[in-house]
């Protein structure tokens, strides 16, 4: 007998009892719809901090000053002037982990290019910063050696300063060799940094312009008093496959000899390791979402032990066909093939629905709760193959016991 | 002289019930030829029915032989004697056994099912075989919407539609009223004249006056076997 006029009699004897096939298929919707569910908005979460991490550059820390003491009274992270560009070169030389670590100030200001204008915030760096945050250039060109030492007036500027300064449909080239002013003093664009987009926080990283370290230093924040060659933070990026903590007990051995600090004297910078935050909640994140599914998957398995059920009962109430079918001439393998393929149509037409009911559910998630949702095709064809896979193993035991009545005794059975 | 279509030596058949064996079918040995009419009678426990079910391959015999046109059937496997009763044997029923909430034509399309013919060709042989038994107007009707005697010529038909050499029919008028009884009987005897073996299982002495040979059984025997007197006696008659 070929499997399309086996599928048809399933279908047929599904329809029959449409109620109760509806009910037992409501099993496999719901664990389908539940287990597609939960991946999206496990995946999406995943989603967001991997592009996290990828936006951040990865192997990142980041060294602030730590905070002053004022006649007892502690100010804030940050409120110190601890760090200096001798420090971040200090580390670079001694800490064997590290690849690169790029001082840099921050300072914000009012931009100025033609008729238009934007707050932002610039940067004073050098060009170890683009290597630690794994930034490109889409157009122009980084600082220069004499720009670097010298003071040069050159800016290197972000997406959103572009769209800002120059107009939402201003090439990248449009802006090289422009002059933009910030705080009154002009500079000449000379490189346009790729996209990056929201950081973390949600702020949105584009929104920046880079000038040199001492430029920032001198021209911008107007040669304040301090010291010298004091910077805001380092960003530290430390070579892949090297320990990141290891790494950060090194920095920080060397950063408490370099500051001269007691023993028992508070440090007077904080290291934040930003990779490893965000690789624990990628990790977090990875876990929910087996959780979920496997939470989802025991509901699934329920629906199979209910196709499983409602088979057994089919079986027992249509043991008299089966005999018949047997006494015409139907063999073992054929009886054993028409109750297994209406297990599974049973359980793939539950998976069909289930599907549907997963992306309604992920999409409503996705508005009503505000989080992100990603339907993956994989998520899609496990759950499919996992609804199937649950009809031929919940199916087969009552097709087998049907498979192997004595066509005799089934055709008495009262 | 031809090999018979039916032919058994020493048939047994026991069933164990607890601890006790019962030995329904007790050493047969008996040849039916091609084209007979032949009725089994006696008493429930008589292994009558046994002996059918033996005869169908619908079960396989303790002990002894049974050959179906000369091929020793009595210990093949499952799925073979499936194949002798889909292609060689049809059946009726006492209880018809129709699927319910299927048509007549579906119903009599159930055994070329299971030969893998496509479905075009089933339609028709079982449109034919309808047709054929008087019900070609009902071919869409389910067995809830047919008379009892309706449904026995749809069972009747189911029988006939894989072309079987032999026709086994259990009490087929068991369920059935007088009229409809002589009408299905009438059927049964008309496919026999077309040469078509048919063994029929009664304990009504009138149903049986339809065979040409009564078989009587008792305790698992063959107690008589006979030709109908009355049948032939009506037979010399011009009708």
């Amino acid at each position: 007998m070929n499997l399309l006029a086996t599928l048809r009699i399933a279908l047929n004897a599904l329809k029959v009892n449409k109620l109760r096939s509806t009910l037992t298929m409501l099993g496999i919707i719901i664990g389908v719809g539940a287990v597609i569910t939960m991946l999206a908005v496990g995946n999406g979460a995943q989603a967001r901090v991997e592009e996290q991490i990828k936006s951040l550059g990865s192997n990142i820390m980041i060294m602030f000053p730590g905070s002053t003491v004022a006649g007892g009274a502690r100010g804030g992270a940050g409120t110190s002037q601890s760090l200096t560009e001798d420090d971040a070169a200090a580390i670079v030389r001694e800490v064997p982990e590290v690849q690169v670590a790029a001082p840099s100030m921050r300072g914000t200001g009012q931009a100025i290019y033609g008729n238009s204008n934007w707050s932002t915030t610039f940067y004073g760096i050098n060009n170890d910063y683009f290597e630690a945050r794994e930034w490109p250039l889409v157009a122009g060109r980084d600082f220069e050696a004499a720009e670097l030492s010298g003071a040069g007036k050159v800016a290197v500027i972000g997406q959103s300063v572009l769209a800002k300064l120059f107009g939402e449909t201003a090439l990248p080239e449009d802006a090289i060799g422009q002059t933009v002013r910030v705080r009154q003093v002009p500079f000449t664009v000379i490189g346009v940094l790729a996209r990056k987009g929201q950081s973390m926080l949600g702020s949105d990283q584009d929104d920046v312009i880079f000038v040199p370290l001492a430029t920032a230093r001198n021209r911008l924040f107007g040669n304040q008093a301090g010291k010298l060659r004091r910077v805001g933070t380092v960003s530290i990026k430390t070579r892949d496959g090297m320990s990141m903590s290891e790494a950060e007990e090194k920095i920080r051995a060397l950063m408490r000899q370099r500051h001269r600090l007691q023993p028992g004297q508070d440090d007077d910078f904080t290291i934040r390791n930003l990779t490893e935050i965000l690789q624990a909640q990628e990790a977090s994140s990875r876990i929910l979402t087996i959780l979920l599914a496997a939470v989802a998957g025991v509901s699934l398995l329920v629906g199979g032990i209910g196709i499983m059920n409602i088979m057994l009962v089919s079986v027992t109430e249509r043991t008299r066909e089966i005999g018949l079918r047997m006494a015409v001439g139907a063999r073992a393998r054929d009886i054993l093939n028409q109750f297994l393929v209406e297990a599974v149509t049973l359980s793939l037409i539950g998976a069909l629905l289930g599907i549907l009911i997963g992306f309604a559910g992920s999409m409503s998630i996705g508005n009503f709760a505000g989080w992100r949702v990603e339907i993956e095709a994989e998520a899609v064809l496990m759950a499919v193959g996992f609804a199937a896979g649950i009809g031929i193993f919940f199916g087969y035991y009552p097709a087998r016991k049907a498979s192997r009545l004595k066509p005799i005794e089934a055709l008495r059975y009262e | 002289m031809a090999e018979p279509l039916i032919r058994t030596r020493d048939l047994a058949k026991e069933y164990r019930m607890g601890e006790t064996v019962v030995r329904a079918l007790d050493g047969v040995s008996l040849s039916i030829d091609a084209g007979e009419f032949v009725a089994v009678m006696g008493p429930s426990g008589s292994g009558k029915s046994t002996f059918m079910n033996l005869i169908g391959c619908l079960d396989a015999p303790t002990a002894g032989d049974y050959f179906l046109a000369g091929e020793n059937v009595a210990h093949l496997s499952g799925d073979a004697l499936a194949a002798i009763r889909n292609r060689r044997v049809g059946f009726v029923f006492q209880q018809f056994n129709l699927l319910p909430r299927t048509t007549a034509q579906e119903n009599v399309e159930l055994p070329l099912l299971y030969t893998g013919l496509p479905k075009a060709e089933r339609r028709a042989r079982a449109k034919l075989r309808l047709e054929q038994v008087g019900l070609g107007e009902r071919l869409d009707h389910q067995p809830s919407q047919l008379s009892g005697g309706q449904q026995q010529r749809v069972a009747i038909a189911r029988a006939l539609v894989n072309d079987p050499v032999l026709v086994l029919a259990d009490e087929p008028t068991g369920a059935l009223d007088s009229r409809t009884s002589v009408e299905v009987m009438g059927l049964l005897q008309s496919l026999n004249r077309e040469g078509i073996t048919v063994v029929l299982v009664t304990h009504e002495h009138d149903v049986a006056a339809f065979a040409r040979r009564i078989i009587g059984f008792r305790d698992g025997r063959v107690v008589e076997d006979r030709a109908n007197a009355a049948l032939d006696a009506r037979a010399a008659q011009p009708a």
